[in-house]
Order: structure tokens, then sequence, then C-alpha cells
């Protein structure tokens, strides 16, 4: 499965000096001066739109069926053609939006919670706790995370929710990879000490001063989770494991078209496009936000 | 045949193990003498990539070793949707298994080609009932020489049935992962021991054997018929019982040569069979090709494509929507005639389909010709009894009831389940009686829902499907049946008998209970009295179509998919048809 | 070097986890007409009537000789199931991961070298676009452009039905040439095209963009420019000194997508109908083939653990200042 940068861009962002309003300006300037941010970021509030908006947008019920034209291509009734069971696909790809996004938001939401926790703990507190945790983590990451997901989906049973879970529980070690390692370079700096010795508690030099510190590179790592996790949601509904029948899922979409028979090939090539570049272009925008955001939030990276 | 077999409350039970055989589909290039050897070594040398250097021999191949395949040459290579389980005929209970070991052994009958009329095979007629039924001798075939030179006689059919029904025979064993079921035994005898039917096989003389039974059966014969019924060779029986089962001798047109795992099984001509000069309506002749490639490609779509791209002389399981594509492809559709039934179950135990107003109410809601067209298109006709039209004793006089969302409306008002909400269980892969599952159950869920029932759609992986709907966990769910000897008992007393209605592994799916109907199939499985069976049957059915205990979808037809050049396939209902009519033409596709 | 410690603790959780799936193998395994007494026998047999932790500890000693148990379904060793079908799993991955790299590394240092030409950012999006695309979308897109549409390239499998071959390594483009079968040898790199690029896909556009961005870095070094400024031709430079540095971040990310083209082998193999482990995964999972999970994960695991090994070792050869 395309879980696809991993550390690389984990390591990237690196520690951050609180965060000042002309940091915020430079950091939006440098965002919107990247033009494929900027078409991400429209792409993606395009799709947002189109989810939220669906029964207005949409020209069709994404589940009324049409078994006469099955396959139909694109016409001006159906601009993208109609699917194995005569739906209009380019309604089924508009409520798509929610499911496949909601999925998404929902797998980064599990992960970004459970890892910032585990990332956190270990990074702050160091010793055991740290080698215990992160030796978990460890073991995580040695899963083939499809695998694990596969495993995880056939525990809970196959439905979108646990497989929004599953992907969820495979990316908490790259989330708490990151967290870890910032945190680890945030604590002893000066202003954390500073608050020790004015006799804050553990938990409040943590919620105060540690984690919005690692707020940056969290940011980038957690957005470009979802672009995998969008990836994730589909190919678990590709294997039966999510999207359950007749959910306009996009993953789901293109699976139930391929495996319709033959005549996909011959007349529904339409069925198999259309959905695809739903998730192609969704991903691919939240990938040049990532890029984006990693280098508005990383002096560094500034060329 | 394919997921759930066979009469008598008990094989009622059986269904787990099959399973298994209708998703296995792994696959594997086959080096396992040498994998044996190399095993130790896995964790070491097979991680880093060198997963081997000695063996050699053995060889990769998409499809036949040597020769021609699909589209020219003397090898036949039949595309199919699963691999097999077991090669031996009685430890397995999958209809992909059973094509195989079809081409390996003999019984003693046999079905027509094309039907399920019984014609002799390694006996050289048919029986007549003694004793009321409660005794056959069979004549058998002289001459007859297993794979391995073992001679078949009156010893060999003993020596095979003592093995299947008797628990404490030495070799009632077997090898692989359904060893020691013998589950098609089980369904259709009885049990082992004191719950067999077949109480003794007598050997009379060299080549007469007598069966003795406990009670007359309606369909003994057209049981042994039954492909898992084949005779198997006691000598290589005897020698290694253990590996019979992917080693598998028998005495039929075509000798095994290799099964890669996941794959193909390899078969070779048998020239010395015993049935080439039978004419070809009793099943003789051939065979007529040098091999037959079995292969296995799990992927309907994939399957096709290989079929369209010469990669296969034939194809099972094509769906109804590759029909036209394949025939535009310049290439032969054919069918099977229709020896199955899908249907939409209704938990009968379950408010509030225990109402039977509400089951109609469910019947008249759903446009069965639409979605029969829709969904089989060529490859079915719309259901109106409870089995198909080629199976014997099928009421002609009974009709569904008619398409009708207001009256539907009406029954459900009546019945106080105006705004019901309920589930619908599909299966998650194509089936021979129901290419569709997934598109069928949505298009019933939206004419439900015009008649005010929500039905929500539930799938399992097929394994647990089978399992939770064997134990009732839904209020509707589709499934179908494929007949495995086409009697009525088959399909009746298996699928709506209450002894099939039990507490787990159920085929009775719709827990229907009716002890009228009870005692009219038990009638029609005790007697072999023709004219009082075709009675009782009759009768059956119309109880069934008045208690509705399931929407009955349709009869499919199943497709199979031929090169041009491909001649003298008998497509057969039970879907195990035998190779050794095959012939390949010149040209090629 | 943490690898025993890693293995062990995947053992123990896919162990666990396994067990967690609901269904009971000794039913399976009996297909269900089995009495009590015949179920409690093969629990017995199968050793499953043990305490866990026991029935764990039995399962670390047999694997650890190579025995990873039977599996239900089959009847046969699972090491036997994997060996099998190891060869055409590392057959498609190898050639996938040097398509990435023989593509991904030169596209990735010209564009670093070309920074901000039209050609670095077609490089850029094409490759952010590379690892945005579903695998099984673009395997299905390739399936309809090569086969259906245009017929160039055959589908499904790993080779044509006339095609057979020796099988020695079990790896057909070698076994192929060993035996001097060109038509084979040609056959089996036809079928291997569309998985290849299928799975290939993914650590192309990663590599291509570490090759990119560390090459950016290393050519800010001091020592890229004092090369440059004593006036070594710029070729040299790239090749001698920056290439060869930045490599290490490269290495890293190839280990790392070996580890992760399991997952995509899964995808991959299950549309084309490619004989391999991955197949074998979603199989036994699909069977509750405990024995077959539990085989293929610590298999999954214990490549990844090696191949990051082998990176480490990698990073010596490449960088002198690292020493084991």
């Amino acid at each position: 499965m395309a879980e696809t940068r991993v550390q690389q861009d984990a390591a990237a962002g690196g520690p951050s000096n609180v965060a000042t309003r002309s940091r915020r300006q430079d950091f939006l300037r440098v965002f919107f001066s990247n033009r494929l941010a900027v078409f991400g970021t429209a792409v993606i509030s395009l799709f947002i739109l189109m989810a939220v908006f669906a029964p207005l947008i949409a020209p069709y019920d994404p589940l009324q069926q049409d078994l006469v034209n099955k396959f139909a291509g694109p016409s001006r009734e159906h601009l993208m053609g109609q699917d194995e069971l005569g739906r209009d696909i380019l309604s089924r790809v508009i409520y798509g939006a929610r499911i496949s996004l909601t999925a998404g938001l929902a797998a980064v939401g599990i992960a970004t919670a459970l890892g910032t926790l585990v990332g956190l703990v270990a990074g702050f507190f160091g010793g055991w706790a740290d080698s215990i945790l992160m030796r978990l983590m460890d073991i995580l990451l040695a899963f083939p995370s499809i695998l694990l997901a596969i495993v995880i989906v056939s525990i809970l049973g196959p439905s979108l929710a646990n497989a929004m879970l599953a992907i969820g529980i495979v990316f908490v070690p790259q989330i708490a990879r990151v967290v870890r390692s910032s945190v680890i370079s945030v604590r002893e700096r000066d202003y954390i000490e500073a608050e020790r010795a004015l006799g804050a508690g553990n938990a409040q030099i943590i919620l105060s001063g540690v984690l919005p510190n690692s707020m940056a590179p969290l940011i980038v790592q957690a957005t470009l989770t979802l672009a995998t996790a969008i990836l994730d949601v589909a190919a678990l509904s590709f294997l039966g494991l999510g999207a359950r029948a007749p959910s306009p899922e996009w993953g789901a979409m293109l699976t139930d078209a391929f495996r319709a028979g033959y005549g996909v090939f011959q007349q529904g090539q339409h069925a198999i496009i259309f959905p695809g570049i739903a998730i192609a272009l969704s991903v691919l925008a939240v990938n040049f936000i990532g890029d984006g955001l990693r280098d508005a939030l990383d002096p560094r990276r500034r060329r | 045949m394919q997921e759930r077999f066979v009469s008598k409350g008990k094989s009622a039970r059986i269904a787990k193990g099959v399973i298994l055989a209708g998703i296995q589909q792994t696959r594997t290039i086959s080096r396992r003498h040498f994998l044996r050897l190399s095993a130790a070594g896995f964790t070491g040398a097979a991680l880093l990539g060198v997963a081997g250097c000695g063996g050699g021999g053995e060889t990769i191949s998409g499809g036949g070793q040597g020769g021609g395949g699909a589209g020219g040459g003397n090898t036949f290579v039949f595309g199919r949707g699963a691999d097999s389980v077991s090669l031996d005929p009685i430890n397995t209970t999958d209809g992909e298994s059973l094509r195989v070991t079809r081409q390996i052994f003999d019984g003693l009958l046999d079905f027509a080609p094309e039907s399920t009329d019984l014609v002799p095979s390694l006996a050289i007629e048919i029986p007549k009932p003694e004793n009321g039924g409660r005794a056959y001798t069979f004549k058998l075939r002289e001459g007859v020489k297993f794979h391995d030179g073992a001679p078949f006689d009156a010893e060999a059919v003993k020596f095979n049935f003592d093995r299947w029904r008797d628990s404490k025979n030495p070799y009632h064993k077997g090898g692989g992962g359904q060893s020691e079921s013998f589950a098609y035994y089980v369904g259709q005898f009885g049990g082992f021991d004191g719950d067999s039917i077949i109480t003794d096989v007598e050997v009379v003389d060299e080549y007469t054997v007598r069966f003795t039974l406990k009670q007359p059966q309606g369909p003994f014969l057209k049981n042994i018929a039954m492909s898992p019924f084949a005779i198997g060779s006691p000598k290589a029986i005897k020698a290694n019982v253990e590996d019979f089962w992917q080693e598998p001798v028998g005495s039929g047109p075509f000798k095994f040569v290799a099964w890669n795992r996941g794959s193909t099984v390899e078969l070779e001509a048998n020239e010395d069979w015993w049935g080439s000069d039978l004419p070809a309506s009793q099943g003789g002749g051939g065979p007529k090709v040098d091999k037959v490639v079995i292969r296995a490609i799990p992927d309907n779509t994939s399957r096709v494509a290989a079929l369209t791209g010469g990669e296969l002389s034939a194809a099972d399981g094509l769906t109804p929507e590759d029909v036209p594509s394949v025939r535009d492809s310049g290439l032969k559709v054919e069918f099977r005639p229709p020896l199955t039934i899908g249907y939409l179950a209704m938990n009968t135990q379950k408010k509030p389909f225990d109402d039977v107003n509400v089951r109609r109410a469910i019947y008249q809601a759903i446009d069965m010709d639409k979605i029969v067209e829709a969904f089989f298109g060529d490859t079915g006709q719309v259901a109106t009894t409870y089995m198909p039209p080629t199976v014997p004793f099928w009421n002609e006089s009974v009709e569904r009831y008619p398409f009708d969302p207001e009256a539907a409306k009406q029954l459900l008002k009546d019945a106080g389940q105006e705004n019901l909400e309920t589930d619908l269980w599909y299966m998650p892969i194509p089936r021979p009686y129901m290419p569709d599952g997934k598109g069928i159950a949505q298009a019933m869920q939206a004419d439900l829902e015009k008649v005010g029932v929500t039905a929500k759609l539930v799938t399992y992986e097929w394994g647990t499907y089978l399992e939770r709907t064997g134990q009732g966990d839904h209020d509707m769910a589709l499934l179908g049946w494929t007949g495995d000897n086409g009697d009525p008992d088959n399909f009746l007393n298996v699928l709506l008998g209450s002894a099939s209605a039990t507490e787990t592994d159920a085929l009775n799916i719709a827990y229907y209970k009716n002890p009228q109907v009870d005692k009219l199939l038990q009638k029609g499985q005790t007697t072999i009295d023709q004219s009082e069976r075709e009675r009782v049957y009759l009768r059956a059915q119309e109880l069934l179509v008045e208690d509705a205990p399931w929407v009955p979808i349709a009869y499919a037809k199943p497709p199979l998919g031929f090169q041009k050049n491909v001649q003298g396939y008998q497509a057969s209902p039970t879907g195990g048809e035998a190779f050794n009519t095959v012939e390949l033409t010149g040209g090629g596709a | 070097m943490q690898i025993i410690p890693v293995l062990l603790g995947v053992s123990f959780v896919v162990f666990f986890m396994v067990r967690a799936i609901p269904g009971d193998p000794a039913q399976i395994l009996l297909g269900q007409q089995a009495t009590q007494e015949q179920v409690a026998q093969v629990r017995e047999n199968m050793g499953l009537d043990k305490p866990v932790i026991v029935q764990y500890g039995l399962f670390l000693f047999d694997a650890v000789r190579g025995d990873l148990g039977d599996s239900v379904v089959t009847g046969r060793p699972v090491t036997t199931e994997l060996l099998e079908r190891l060869p055409a799993t590392l057959e498609l991955t190898a050639f996938a991961m040097l398509v990435a790299v023989l593509v991904g590394v030169p596209v990735g240092v010209i564009s670093a070298v070309k920074q901000y030409s039209l050609l670095d950012k077609a490089t850029s999006v094409l490759a952010l676009t590379g690892i945005s695309m579903p695998i099984f979308w673009l395997a299905m897109i390739l399936i309809v452009v090569f086969f259906v549409n245009l017929g160039w390239l055959p589908f499904p499998g790993r080779l044509g039905t006339e095609t057979t071959i020796t099988a020695f390594t079990g790896l057909v483009l070698v076994d192929s040439l060993l035996t001097l079968n060109f038509a084979g040898f040609w056959d089996g790199l036809l079928h291997l095209i569309m998985p290849a690029i299928a799975l290939g896909t993914i650590p192309m556009a990663v590599v291509t963009r570490m090759t990119r961005s560390s090459m950016l870095e290393v050519m800010n070094e001091d020592y890229v420019r004092t090369a440059r400024a004593k006036g070594v031709a710029p070729w040299r430079v790239i090749f001698k000194h920056a290439l060869r540095n930045a490599m290490l971040p490269t290495v890293t990310v190839i280990g790392l997508q070996v580890g992760l083209l399991m997952g995509g082998a899964v995808i991959t193999e299950t549309i084309f109908s490619w004989p391999g482990v991955g197949q074998f995964a979603y199989d036994s999972i699909n069977r509750r083939d405990y024995a077959g999970i539990q085989g293929v994960v610590l298999y999954g695991a214990a490549l990844f653990v090696l191949v990051n090994l082998l990176v480490d070792v990698l990073y010596a050869i490449f960088d002198p200042r690292v020493r084991y």
C-alpha cells in the first residue's frame, strides 16, 4: 500500500520557536507563493464544497439505478456516464467525496491522537517509557502495513468504520516518531526550564510549552498521512474490507465496476476512469498542500 | 455441488469445509520435492532472496508443458475460478476438486452427457432394485485397469466403499485440508458405521458386487453416480493413503501428471482407457487431446481476458455481461442446462418474517423480470418454483406471485409493517446460480424502498457469510444451489426440510419448518415408487409456493466460453464435465 | 541491532492478533460434520488445548527451526507454501525496484542539477502524481490501455499458456536465460511489465524526490562549492562528489520502500493473478489460516528488518565515516 513518505518528511520540519505574528505572516506568504500549494488548496476546497453541498450539486440520486443503461457512456445527461447498475457516475463521485474524505480524515485523526500521545509521553519523559513505547512503534512499523490493516479489519469485521480505525492504527508510529523527535529537541529549551522553575507540573508544561512547539512538523506529517490514508481506505475497499454497497466510496466504485465482468473493458472504461481520477486528484492536492506546508513551516527549506 | 450439498439432515452440518473450497485460490509454481528438503533453510536463505538453486527438471508454465497451447496443438486449457482443494474424490466437497477428479476417476454409474440421466460406467448396466429397494447387484466391466496397472474388480469396489463407510478401516483417512471428513459419504449415505445406509458390500464373484441397504433410498443410484463415489486404485491407496489426495490414481480417461498449487493441474491422455469405444451418448469416446491443463484464475474479469487473449481454450464462470463480449471477440459461448436455483431466503423464525403476508409482500415488491433481465440476460430465466425445470417432478402449474408494489404495500399495512427496517445479505463473490449478488441486492433494495421497506445491505467474506447465514443471523439473505444429481430430494429436502434448519451450518437458511412438507419430503426420499414420488414432490411445491419462505429468483444456465477450435464439449447441468470428448480442430484461434 | 527484539515483538503481536480473529481452526480443518470428540482430538493435535502462552512458546520454537506449521486449508507446511510463492514475488518486487532506481536516480539528479527548470518542475509534479495514484487503479488503467485497447502486453499471470520454462530458481527471467529459452524470457518479460510498473511507480516517485532533494542539499555543501570554484568540470563534480554523498538518504528510502512493497504486492498480485506471496497473504486471511497469516506477516517483517540491515551496511560503503 502506498505508505510513501515515512521518515524523510517526518524528520524535516524540526523544532521551531514560539509562533509570532510575523512568523505567521511569513508562513502565509510563503505558502501562498507556492503555486502548487495554492492549486492543491483550491482543489481540496472544491472537493469539500462538493461533499458539503452534494445534494444540491449532484444531478441525480447516487443510488438511483437504471439497469437498462448499464455502462452507458458519457452523454449530455450523464457527463461521466453510468456504472454497472446504470447509476450516474458524476453524482456518485460527488457523494463519494463525503465518504472518502471523511474516512481519510477520520483515520488521520485517530493516528494523530494516538501518535501524539505516544510521542509526547516517550519524548517528554524519556527513559524506560521512551524505550518501551518506541520499541512498540518499531514493531508496528515492521509489519507490512496493509497486512496489519487487513488483520485488524478481519478481527473487527469488515466495514468502513473499522477500515478507518485499522488505517489509523497503522499510521500511529509515524506520527509518534515525529512528535517524539520534536519534543526531545524542545524539552531542554530555556523557556521549558523556566516554566519548570516556576513550578509548572508536567501536564502544564506539555500543554503550554511542548505541544505548541511541536505543532509544525506534526501538521506536515498529518497532512502527508492524510494523502496516504485516502489511498489506503480505497485499497481496503478494493480488497472488499472497506465500504459496503451501495455506498459510493471511490475505491468501491472502481472495484465494483472492475469486478462486473469483461464488459467493463469493452463498454465501461469510463466507470473505471472517473472514480480513479477523483482519488488521484484529491490525494495529489493533499500532497501539494503537504509539500507547501513543509516548505512554509521549515525555514531551512526555503530556497 | 459448489458450496453445499446434498440430502439428509446430517449433510446440513458439512458446509464449512466447502466454504474453504470455494475460496481456495492460491497459486504457485510447484517445486515441492526440492522445497521440502530446503524448508529448514527458510529463514535465512529465502529471505535474502536466495530462493534456491537446486531442483531443476520441474517447470514453470502458464499452461501446458511443451506442445501447443490454447490456440493450437493438442493441449486443452480450461480456465476456472479456483484451484482444487484435494484430488481424492471422496475427500473433497468443492466443485473445483471434483472437476479434476472427474477426469482421473470413473464411478460405477455416471450421468449421461448434458443431463442427469443415469448411464452405466464401470458397471455394465444399471441394476434393478431388489427386496423393495434394500439391495442392488452391480455387474462390473471386465478388463479395466487403473493407471498404476492394478486391475479393477469387485474387490476394488468393496475396498473403496469399506474405506469410506467404516471408521475403523485402516484406510479411512487421507491427507490435506479436507482429510478424514468423507463429507459426501456422510451427506449421501447417512454417516459411517451404524449410521450408514449401505450396511454391506459383498463380493459375489470377480465382476459382481452386491450392496445391502438399511432402508430403501429413493435417489440411491443417482447418489452412486456422483463424482465423489468414483473408484480409486486400491494398490495406490494401500501404498500411501496419506498422499493419495495429491497423487490420485484412478481408471479414467486422463492420468494425473502434476499439480502446481494455486495455478494448474496437468493431466495426460490415458491411451488405454476402457471407454474409448463406447458411444458418446454414454459418455464414451476419446480422449481426443494429448494433454489437459486446468488453470485457476480467480478474478472473473482476468479469466475472460485470458480467454480472449488466447491463453485458454475454454473458460468457466463467465458473467452474463461477458457473454456478448466473448461473442464479439469471435469466440463461442455455450450454456450448461439449468440445474441451479438462486433465491432470496427470508428467516421465517424471525419477526416479522414469521408472517406469511410479510413474506408475500416482499415477494410482490420485487420486480424480478427486470432483475433477471438485467443480471442474467441470456443466462437465466425467472424461477417459478423451488427447483429448476430439469429436475424430475418439476411442477409446471405453479406460478409466481405477480410483481405488484401496491398489493405489497397493502399487505405490509395489514401486517402492521408499514415502515419495516430489515437487512438484506448478499454473497461477496459471483456464484454459478447468481453471477452478481451485490448488484441484485442493490436492485432489490431499491424496489423494497418503494414499498416502504428499508433494507440494509450486509455482506461478509464468503466463508463467514456461509457461517453466519448458517446460524440464522440474517433477516433476508441471497443464496443458491447447484444440484448434485438432478434429484428433487437434492433440492427440496436439502434446502427446505426442517432437518436442514440446524442451529449452525444450516442449509435451510429460511429456517422453514412445515411438518406437512417434511412428511412429503420424507416419503419422497424413502420410496422408490416413481408415481408416488411424483405425487409428493408436486404437492410439496404447491405448499412451498403458498408459504413463500423464499423469493425464488432464477434458474441460471451458467455460460462457458470457448475458442473456435474447441469441439465436442458436453456442457453438463452438474457443472462437472468429462473432457474425454473434447477435440481441438486445426487452425486455432 | 534491534532485529531480534523487533522480530520477537512482531511474532508476539501477530500470534495474539491472529487468535483474535473469529473462527475455530479445528472446526475449519474438520469441515464441521465432525463430532465433539473429533474436534477435541484435533484441537489437542494442533496444541490448541494448551494455554496460549505455551502455544506461543511452541510456535516460536518451531519457527526458529523454519517450521511455521501446516496451512489449515491446503494441508501443507506454510514454509513450503511460502517458498513456492517466493520466487514470483521476488521477481516482481526486484524488477519493480530496479525500474524505480534506474529511472528515479538519474531523473532526480538531473532535476537537482537543473533546479527550477521546466524539466525540474515537471518532474516534481509527475513524481507527486506518482505517489498519489492508487496502485489498483493504475493497474486497471494499464490493463485497459496496453492489454485491452492496444493489445501490446499480455495479461494475466507470469507466462503465456504456450510457454514452459525449466525451473531452477523459480525466477522466470533467470531460468529462461539459464536454459537459453529466449522465447520464454521474452514472454516472461512482457508479462512482468504491467505489474512491475503498477508496483514500481510509487518507489520510483519516492526515489526521484529523495535523490533530488539530497542532491540539492549536497551541492550546497562547502566541499562541492570548493570543487566547483577550483574549476572541476561540472559533471565530474556531480558524479564524483555530490552523487556519492547524496546517495545516503536515497539508499535509506529504497530500503524502506522494499519493505513497503510487500503491501503493494498484495494488491498487484490480486489484480494480475500473480502467483506470489501477496496472493497467499490475502487468501490466508480470507480462509482464517492462522499458520498462513503468521507465516506471511513474519516473512514480511523479517524482510523489512533484513533489508534495513542491508541498508546500514550500504551506508558504511557509501559513507566512509560510518564504521561498524
